[in-house]
Order: C-alpha cells, then sequence, then structure tokens
C-alpha cells in the first residue's frame, strides 16, 4: 500500500490537517493502514483488493506515456495542434488507454520562447499518474504547493531553470476535473539557448489522479 | 455558461466553513476567464456527499493583484474555478 501512503491523503486545505509536507510519511501508513483496517471490518474492501486496484492502475502509468505524447507533437505539427486543442483526444488517437482514469479533461499548453508554464495543486496534490507516474515528493510537498505561486522564479531557479527576467510565467493550478499538460516548444536537438534551459520538458496534472480514492467516481 | 473568454471577473471573498476549491489567496480578486470548459460536480458540494453540476472555467490572475508589489513580474496564475466562485465584473 505504499504507493496509496504517497498519492493519497486529498484535500488538505481543512484547518488542523497537517498537510503533505507536514505529515511524515510514517504518520501517513498508520493513517492508512487504521484505514484500510476499518474498511476490512466492515467488510467494504479488503487489503488484496486494494493492492490489486493499484497495481492494475499502475501497471500502464509512467512518465514514457506523456513523453511519447510530447515527443510526437515534435515531429508532428497536425498532431500537436490537436493536442493543444483536445489533449483527450490525442491521448486516444495515440492508443493510450485512460479509461480505467476517472472522467478527466486533460488540457496542454505549450512553453514558447516567451511563456515558461508550470503547474501546482495548491489545495491538494492532483497528478496525472496515468501520463507521467506517481508523482515525485516535492510535487506534494507544502513548500512547492505554496511557494511556487508566489515566488516561481526562485522556485524554478532551485530546480536549476534560469530565465530571461523578460519571460513570462504562466500558472495553472491543477484542479479536479481539469489538468494541464505543459510540454517544451522544441525537441531537445534544437539549439539550446537560454530560453530552452528547462529541466522538465513535460509536467502535466490531472484533476483526479487516483481512481480508488477519487471522489468524483460515479458523478 | 454565463462567461465568456475575455470576460472580467470578480472572485467572491466567501470564508465558507466547509470545503471549497476557491483557494484563499484567490478570493475577492480579479481576474479574466481564459478558458471555458464543460460541466463538472462542483467540488463543495461532493465534499458534502451530494451533487451539483456547475460550468467550470480557466480564470486568468496578474500576479500583481494576488501579490501586490512582492509579485515577480510577468506572472500569471490560471485556475480552474467554479461559476458559484465568480461574478462578471
Amino acid at each position: 500500500l505504499s504507493t496509496a501512503d504517497n498519492e493519497h491523503v486529498h484535500d488538505h486545505d481543512q484547518p488542523g490537517e497537517p498537510g503533505h509536507g507536514g505529515a511524515t510519511s510514517a504518520a501517513l501508513s498508520t493513517r492508512v493502514n487504521a484505514l484500510v483496517a476499518g474498511l476490512e471490518r466492515r467488510g467494504l474492501t479488503s487489503e488484496t483488493e486494494i493492492a490489486a486496484t493499484l497495481e492494475r492502475f499502475l501497471a500502464g502509468a509512467g512518465p514514457n506515456n506523456g513523453a511519447r505524447l510530447v515527443a510526437r507533437a515534435w515531429m508532428d505539427a497536425g498532431f500537436k495542434s490537436l493536442l493543444l486543442a483536445d489533449a483527450n483526444a490525442a491521448i486516444t488517437q495515440s492508443g493510450l488507454d485512460l479509461s480505467h482514469w476517472a472522467p478527466v479533461k486533460i488540457r496542454a499548453v505549450e512553453n514558447t520562447a516567451d511563456v515558461h508554464n508550470i503547474v501546482v495543486c495548491t489545495l491538494c496534490s492532483c497528478y496525472p499518474i496515468g501520463l507521467l507516474g506517481p508523482s515525485p515528493g516535492w510535487y506534494k510537498s507544502e513548500a512547492y504547493r505554496s511557494r511556487v505561486v508566489r515566488e516561481p522564479r526562485a522556485v524554478l531557479r532551485e530546480f536549476g531553470c534560469v530565465f530571461r527576467p523578460t519571460s513570462r510565467s504562466a500558472f495553472g493550478i491543477a484542479r479536479r476535473n481539469c489538468a494541464t499538460l505543459s510540454s517544451r516548444a522544441d525537441p531537445p536537438a534544437a539549439p539550446a539557448g537560454p530560453k530552452h534551459n528547462l529541466r522538465n520538458s513535460s509536467r502535466a496534472t490531472p484533476s483526479s489522479a487516483f481512481p480508488f480514492y477519487n471522489d468524483a467516481r460515479g458523478t | 455558461v454565463t462567461l465568456a473568454v475575455g470576460d472580467r471577473v470578480m472572485t467572491n471573498a466567501r470564508n465558507p466553513p466547509r470545503h471549497t476549491r476557491l483557494p484563499r489567496y484567490l478570493r475577492a480578486k480579479p481576474g479574466t476567464i481564459e478558458a471555458v470548459h464543460a460541466v463538472f460536480p462542483l467540488a463543495d458540494e461532493h465534499a458534502a456527499g451530494r451533487t451539483l453540476l456547475e460550468q467550470l472555467y480557466t480564470v486568468a490572475f496578474a500576479a500583481a493583484d494576488i501579490w501586490d508589489i512582492d509579485a515577480e513580474p510577468n506572472c500569471v496564475i490560471h485556475a480552474e474555478l467554479w461559476e458559484s466562485y465568480l461574478v462578471h465584473s
């Protein structure tokens, strides 16, 4: 259940909630174990069923999915237009089956010489696990979620991304039922000027990251 | 759908004693509709076990309107917000 530990304690905007950055993973494990034990006691699910659900979901989930979409957009202008206009259609056309994922609208945006996009879920930790795999710890940390909307360039600098002061930064805030997928404007083979000095060539955020815990399921 | 791309809006200033997806730092702030999405269950109601379908938008906020003189230059915050958070201005 380690993935569930990491992925989901959602909605930390309630008073007194420790949030992703405030609780240790041991504390989260204790809470998740207690929850699972309670669900098992009431016959609602079992550890085996949860493990099988996670395994099924994560089997096809990895950053290679998102990378494939971005790479294809680099090579195929028609596909790029479709990805930017209707990312869900582009994903389906690419043969990625995200039907096990909750109904979610993905939105793709493009980084250009003048605009760099960065995605954050400030209220919880929405992330397109189906396209990028389980989210990294920093994405869920309170430090990232609270700082990046206030001092985006300072945070990006710590990641090694430096921008000209004239560059405009656009921030997408991940929100359930709507997601943003950012991609670099050009393939890495393009001449690498300062404007392309980005470490993260693709970054996406979904609405409902995790079907098992997705509170939008069935609606 | 009552709002269109380019419309100027204000977010409400409510401080509800329950779940909401309007972040505190975006309350009572001016923004511009950047995209009109579909209808999705309003999270505020969903958290209480009810289903209320509502139009979802992407709203763009100038960082300077949120953080005043402490904002980094040339930054825009885009947030996906439900219709009931917004008032046409």
